[in-house]
């Protein structure tokens, strides 16, 4: 993303970034959760 | 006034992605996933995923602790210069940070779901990008490219060993053809952006030995390169369809690399269309390699099947 795109506000653009991370960091969450899960049930067969 | 404020905003997550430099890590995966698929043993889907995963959480790991060491010389060159720290867009510490657990974490993780002797290499290969190569060589040596291939070469070699748990002379040959393969990839690109290392200092080797050593250089890897990746079939670990694959693919490396080594650079404005061109053969070389490799493996096995 370069500066152009940016929210002029800056409170709204730190928050906007700081959504963003949260929900992929969730999404990586989850998934490694799932993961964690497989391993085991793999690791059990 | 815009500086200032994007220099307070918190990095993007697409930030932290690029850090992880996917285009390499497609390299990785691929040849990790190959030598995963070409073992003679059967791995559980989900343990092959979770190897997958923590050599590409690894590399991208290593990369990330390469940009923050980096960062400076980044900012030197054109086709590094948008990267997120010489950008701005990031913080140092975080990059640092970031490329520590995920490095840390793939190792745990692999160690923990697939065997500490794989992990025990993916800790070598992280080492050995981040730390031999990045901090101790690059800077130093013409023959950085040459030792530091070893951690490109890495994955194969632990996708193998997640498979089998063992070491034996076929993910060794793999590691050997990437590793002599390096060079002549990475050289046939420090030819046509020679400008860009010259200047932020790095002894790339047309800087340090000049354009003619380095050609003759990347002709002697190719011709080494040929017999070495027909060795896995000479030797008995693949079949005709990987060996005369590896023999056509690099003979046609080999005629590249003879239009490179054996030319001089005609003017300053000499579009390097060789150079070019063996270096976007030399990538579809190694996909094309280790696809035959993995064609072999199925071809044989559903054969005695």
């Amino acid at each position: 993303m370069n500066q152009v795109d940016r929210n002029p506000d800056p409170e709204a653009e730190r928050m906007r970034i700081i959504r963003g991370r949260n929900r992929v960091f969730g999404v990586l969450l989850i998934g490694f959760a799932v993961l964690i899960f497989a391993i085991s049930i793999a690791k059990m067969a | 006034m815009t500086t200032t404020t994007a220099q307070a905003l918190p990095a993007e997550w697409r930030d932290f992605f690029a850090l992880t430099k996917p285009r390499v890590m497609s390299l990785v995966i691929f040849t990790g996933l190959c030598g995963l698929l070409a073992a003679p043993d059967h791995i559980n889907p989900v343990l092959g995923f979770t190897a997958i995963l923590c050599i590409a959480v690894g590399a991208g790991g290593a990369a990330a602790l390469n940009q923050w060491w980096e960062a400076d010389i980044d900012a030197g060159m054109k086709r590094t210069a948008a990267r997120p720290l010489p950008a701005g867009r990031m913080d140092r510490t975080s990059a640092r940070d970031f490329g520590i657990g995920l490095s840390v974490g793939s190792v745990l993780l692999m160690g923990l779901a697939i065997g500490w002797l794989a992990a025990a290499i993916l800790a070598l290969s992280i080492v050995y990008y981040a730390v031999i190569y990045t901090i101790w060589l690059k800077p130093r040596t013409p023959q950085n490219i040459v030792i530091g291939g070893g951690a490109g070469a890495f994955p194969p070699l632990i996708g193998w060993v997640a498979a089998t748990g063992d070491i034996t002379a076929m993910p060794v040959l793999l590691f050997a053809i990437i590793f002599f393969w390096t060079p002549p990839h990475f050289w046939a690109l420090a030819l046509f952006v020679k400008t860009d290392y010259a200047k932020v200092g790095i002894p790339m080797m047309p800087v340090v030995a000049g354009e003619t050593s380095t050609r003759r250089q990347i002709l002697a890897y190719a011709v080494l390169l040929l017999p070495l990746s027909a060795l896995p079939w000479f030797i008995g670990g693949t079949g005709a369809v990987y060996g005369v694959s590896a023999l056509v693919l690099s003979t046609g490396f080999l005629l590249l690399s003879l239009r490179v080594g054996l030319r001089q650079r005609a003017s300053e404005d000499d579009t390097m269309k060789p150079e070019k061109q063996l270096f976007g053969y030399s990538i579809v070389y190694l996909f094309a390699l280790f696809a035959a490799l993995v064609a072999d493996h199925w071809l044989v096995q559903g054969a005695i099947a």
